[in-house]
């Protein structure tokens, strides 16, 4: 049951062939299984479940499913969640239960998915390895000894090893595409607005973007459908009709244009990631698609305005955390001051530490201009290349990272090099568009992944274009060992 | 060494909205604590605010009664600081483009003359909760309940330069803001505050003094006795050789007096940004107009409209157009008697006496303006005397009921049956020889007595104009 897709499982359901109620206790049974191994979860919520999965079968014998009724889907524990403990997967969130539902659990409720928990990430999304999780790191299930990518990693790690169909991740420098590229599953971030973010916890506002996590670009797409949409709630989001984004999966993609960043295949992509791409983009050839060389000149910026806009906002988001109202307070705090060095000293992890020293500096009286102005206006130029490209051509392709997953605490000391690991993520997210990573191979077992970047709330084409390489190959199908 | 005092003025006041500025949450005043913030008020992790457009026509309008430029394009900012009663850790308010630039008002001055002052910008911004510190026992409670409320913060040029001048101005813009229906002005209730920064300079010199900023002042008493008490207190530190500290005082009504609350290398680095939770605000030339359209009659228009139409003079029409709700009763009082002039003379005498005495706004007042129009018909249509009616003006206040019921119920009806007054008028010369040989020596002043014997045995109901003519006429013709 375990390595059914979703359109399977939801076939399945309405069949009768299972109930949601013995799919999810299938599901809570391989993460039981397998889950003190991977750290995939901070909270299993059996209970809840079990009530959901028994209220989708009400309904599935109603005849009033859709495509996920019935289907278990994890959560990031960055989306609050009505009444289950919503940790971001920090220490100040330690006893954090959350009184109200992101949009984003709101629609997966409404569509009668089953909430099977909570998956663990990087502490605020802040990371790229999933160890700064106060809750310890997220293994990868092609080797334990490696990170799955962060933040999203919890995410990436139990999708890939099968512990739940589909899971929701964030993406602010590459969150989703980086651990789905490193954990061999399909990630999506939408364009920015498309997702609404009400109820995710903020790390950096102008580029966070829920999206999915799944085993297939079609997978991909049905969950996509559920989560994208307008919300009055989020004053960011886009009123903009949702199209059907399984509608187009099939779509012929003879004659695409596909653009390759020359700046994306210079110093620092390794060998190995580098001829799987090669090897994806013949495959496209095969399928028809043109593929040009571009440049987005500005790239080599990317990764230095991200780490002054990102920390800057987030040195802002993170205030509320005081130990005023909610989350870790101190013990005896002996005056205001004191409690809130303590609450927070104690409450956040260094990253976390880290960025919120970073962006306050950059916003400090006389440092303005220099950094966070700077940082906007060079965001515009990034803009900007990609508008160019997308003259020329339909989509950008190129590896999602430099290489492939790397070993647990190999980089935990060197936070610069840690950050280029999201090289190629980085810019999308400071551009606001829509970028896909789906497999595309192998090096020495580990997986490699490709990205698809595409113009504004161009998702449909993505899905399609990933779609149909994941016709002709199985990198996606791949399970690792193990966890068969 | 003569002195120049130098004011600018903040003053924030809220925006008479049901809902917060951000927020669904109610903004009614003395509700029990934490009861009107909702999860974006109390900043939980994962809210997201949401611009109540209220605000931003409520803003227009503001802008548009003091000839201001409406920002086409404004932006919310995040100012950064922790207090407790600040949950986000941030207030959000607008920084570099405010949604309202460059105005001015005319204030007017004791001495008759009008001034303009400049009006440097005006922006929408959140307020902050309440800590409050009695009561809890080395501890501080925090009542969010005006976390999130909407506040219009007015900013004016340094043009000011006395306390009067401050009060005036002040007083000017609490009378707009109230008339623009933006703002229920409650100074009590803390919807309108103000900080004041105030710098003295030797008379003529063009370079600004080192100013100190007095902080949430909540009376036009207040603010005058603040700003007297810190410029003497700048002049004394100049005068005898020493200089002004930039910085921050807060004002201590209860002692009279300003003292420091934080200097200028103390002063906060807020690292205001602009809020990626919000969009621009946009502001289209039809949006302008619209509100343009439903701007209601405003002082300085009302007062010249009073002056023309109902031919009160400069001062009386500048004091019955001081706050709406005065203009509005006057103008009722005089649509009902149908004499302006009497209507003014009562409302600004009379009516206003009353209300001063028990310390009452007019809205609190206790004849409404249409009993006090009924009236003052009963003194045009001679029915009663203007003494009379301060009478049953008073049995009115104490709510005996309409001037015809007193009137009738008290038997107060003029007499002014000419052979009936003829006949005390007659019973009085009789009675008084001495007086009528003093009037008729020419001594005409007695003629004041006489009247006043008619009034007492008639207990003021005689018609004074008649009993006058008939004085006269008896006292000459005998």
């Amino acid at each position: 049951m375990h390595d059914k897709n979703l359109t399977e499982l939801a076939a399945g359901l309405r069949a009768g062939d299972f109930s949601s109620e013995e799919l999810t206790r299938a599901c809570l049974e391989r993460i039981a299984a397998h889950d003190g191994e991977l750290n995939s979860f901070i909270t299993v919520d059996e209970e809840r479940a079990l009530e959901q999965a028994q209220a989708a079968d009400r309904r599935l014998a109603a005849g009033e499913a859709g495509p996920l009724t019935g289907i278990p889907v994890a959560q990031k524990d960055i989306f609050c969640t009505d009444g289950v403990l919503t940790t971001c997967a920090s220490r100040m969130l330690e006893n954090f239960v959350a009184p109200y539902s992101a949009t984003v659990v709101e629609k997966f409720d409404a569509a009668g998915a089953v909430m099977i928990g909570k998956t663990n990430m990087d502490e605020f999304a802040m990371g790229s390895s999933n160890e700064t999780s106060y809750y310890g790191p997220v293994r990868n299930p092609w080797n334990p000894d490696t990170v799955p990518g962060g933040s999203s990693g919890g995410s990436a790690a139990a999708v890939a090893a099968r512990l739940v169909p589909a899971a929701t991740g964030t993406d602010t420098g590459g969150s989703i595409r980086q651990p789905a590229a490193l954990c061999g599953v399909t990630g999506l971030k939408p364009t920015y607005g498309r997702v609404s973010r009400w109820g995710m916890i903020a790390f950096a506002s102008s580029l966070d973007q829920g999206g999915p996590i799944a085993r297939s670009a079609e997978d991909a797409a049905l969950l996509l459908g559920v989560m994208a949409g307008f919300d009055e709630r989020d004053s960011t989001a886009i009123d903009r009709p949702v199209p059907d984004y399984t509608a187009t999966l099939d779509d012929d993609i003879r004659g695409l244009k596909i653009g390759l960043p020359k700046e994306y295949f210079g110093e620092g992509l390794e060998a190995g990631v580098a001829r799987a791409v090669e090897a994806a983009l013949d495959e496209y050839r095969r399928l028809g698609a043109e593929v040009v060389e571009i440049s987005l000149p500005h790239t080599h910026l990317a990764v230095p305005a991200y780490y002054v806009v990102a920390p800057a906002e987030c040195s802002s988001n993170l205030s509320r955390f005081d130990g005023v109202r909610f989350g870790h307070r101190c013990e005896n705090p002996e005056d205001l001051e004191d409690l809130y060095k303590r609450s927070r000293g104690e409450g956040f992890g260094d990253e976390v530490k880290r960025r919120i020293m970073i962006g306050t500096y950059a916003l400090s009286a006389g440092y303005y201009d220099a950094y966070y102005l700077k940082a906007q206006k060079v965001r515009r130029l990034i803009r900007d290349d990609f508008a160019r490209a997308f003259e020329q051509v339909d989509v950008i392709m190129g590896p999602t990272t430099p290489s492939p997953a790397f070993r647990l605490g190999e980089k935990t000391d060197d936070p610069i090099t840690m950050y280029l690991s999201d090289i190629y993520t980085i810019a999308v997210n400071l551009a606001g568009l829509p970028g896909l990573s789906l497999p595309a191979g192998f090096v020495d077992g580990l997986p490699v992944g490709l990205q698809i970047i595409g113009n504004d709330f161009e998702e449909a084409r993505l899905l399609n274009v990933a779609h149909q390489y994941q016709q002709v190959t199985d990198h996606h199908k791949c399970i690792p060992s193990g966890f068969e | 060494m003569e002195w120049e005092t130098v004011i600018g003025l903040e003053i924030h006041t809220q925006l008479a909205t049901r809902s917060k500025i951000f927020s669904g949450a109610a903004t009614a005043y003395g509700a029990a604590p934490n009861t009107q913030a909702c999860a974006v008020d109390l900043g939980l992790p994962g809210v997201l605010p949401v611009l109540n457009k209220a605000v931003v026509e409520m803003a227009i309008r503001f802008g548009l009664a003091i000839e201001a430029q409406i920002a086409p394009l404004s932006v919310f900012a995040r100012k950064n600081y922790f207090y407790p009663d600040l949950p986000k850790g941030y207030q959000i308010s607008q920084y570099e483009l405010p949604i309202v630039g460059l105005g001015r008002i005319t204030i007017e001055l004791e001495d008759g003359h009008s001034k303009v002052i400049g009006i440097t910008r005006a922006h929408l911004e959140e307020d902050a909760g309440k800590s409050l510190h009695e009561d809890y026992h080395g501890m501080t409670g925090i009542d969010l309940n005006r976390a999130g409320t909407p506040l219009l913060e007015i900013v004016s040029e340094p043009d000011l330069r006395s306390p009067a001048e401050a009060v005036a101005y002040m007083k000017k813009i609490h009378a707009l803001v109230r008339y623009l229906e933006i703002s229920d002005g409650n100074m009590q209730e803390g919807s309108f505050r103000c900080d004041a920064n105030v710098s003295v300079r030797p008379k003529g010199s063009h370079e600004f003094g080192t100013r100190t900023e007095l902080k949430n002042i909540n009376s036009f008493r207040f603010v005058e006795k603040a700003i007297e008490y810190e410029v003497e207190r700048q002049i004394e530190i100049l005068e005898s050789g020493g200089a002004v500290v930039q910085e921050t005082r807060l004002f201590d009504p209860d002692k009279g007096e300003t003292r420091p609350m934080r200097s200028k290398e103390e002063a906060m680095d807020y690292r205001y940004f602009p809020d990626p939770d919000l969009l621009p605000v946009e502001i289209t030339p039809e949006m302008i107009e619209k509100v343009r359209a439903e701007m209601p009659e405003l002082p300085d228009a009302k007062r010249q409209r009073f002056m023309a139409d109902h031919g009160l003079s400069e001062y009386d029409a500048g004091i019955l157009t001081a706050s709406r709700e005065l203009a509005d009763y006057f103008e009722a009082v005089a649509r009902v008697a149908g004499d302006a002039k009497l209507a003014a003379n009562w409302v600004m005498g009379e009516l206003t006496g009353y209300l001063n005495r028990e310390n009452l706004e007019i809205d609190q007042a206790k004849v409404s303006a249409e009993r006090l129009g009924g009236l003052l018909k009963r003194i045009l249509d001679n029915t009663i005397s203007g003494k009379i009616a301060k009478e049953v003006f008073e049995a009115m206040w104490a709510g005996e009921g309409d001037a015809d019921e007193i009137i009738e119920r008290r038997g107060l009806k003029q007499i002014t049956d000419t052979s009936a007054l003829e006949a005390m008028v007659d019973e009085v010369i009789a009675a008084n020889p001495k007086q009528v040989e003093q009037f008729r020596a020419g001594k005409e002043k007695v003629l004041g007595f006489f009247v006043g014997q008619i009034m007492k045995a008639t207990q003021g109901k005689a018609n004074p104009a008649q009993v006058n003519q008939l004085l006269r006429e008896k006292l000459k013709g005998n």
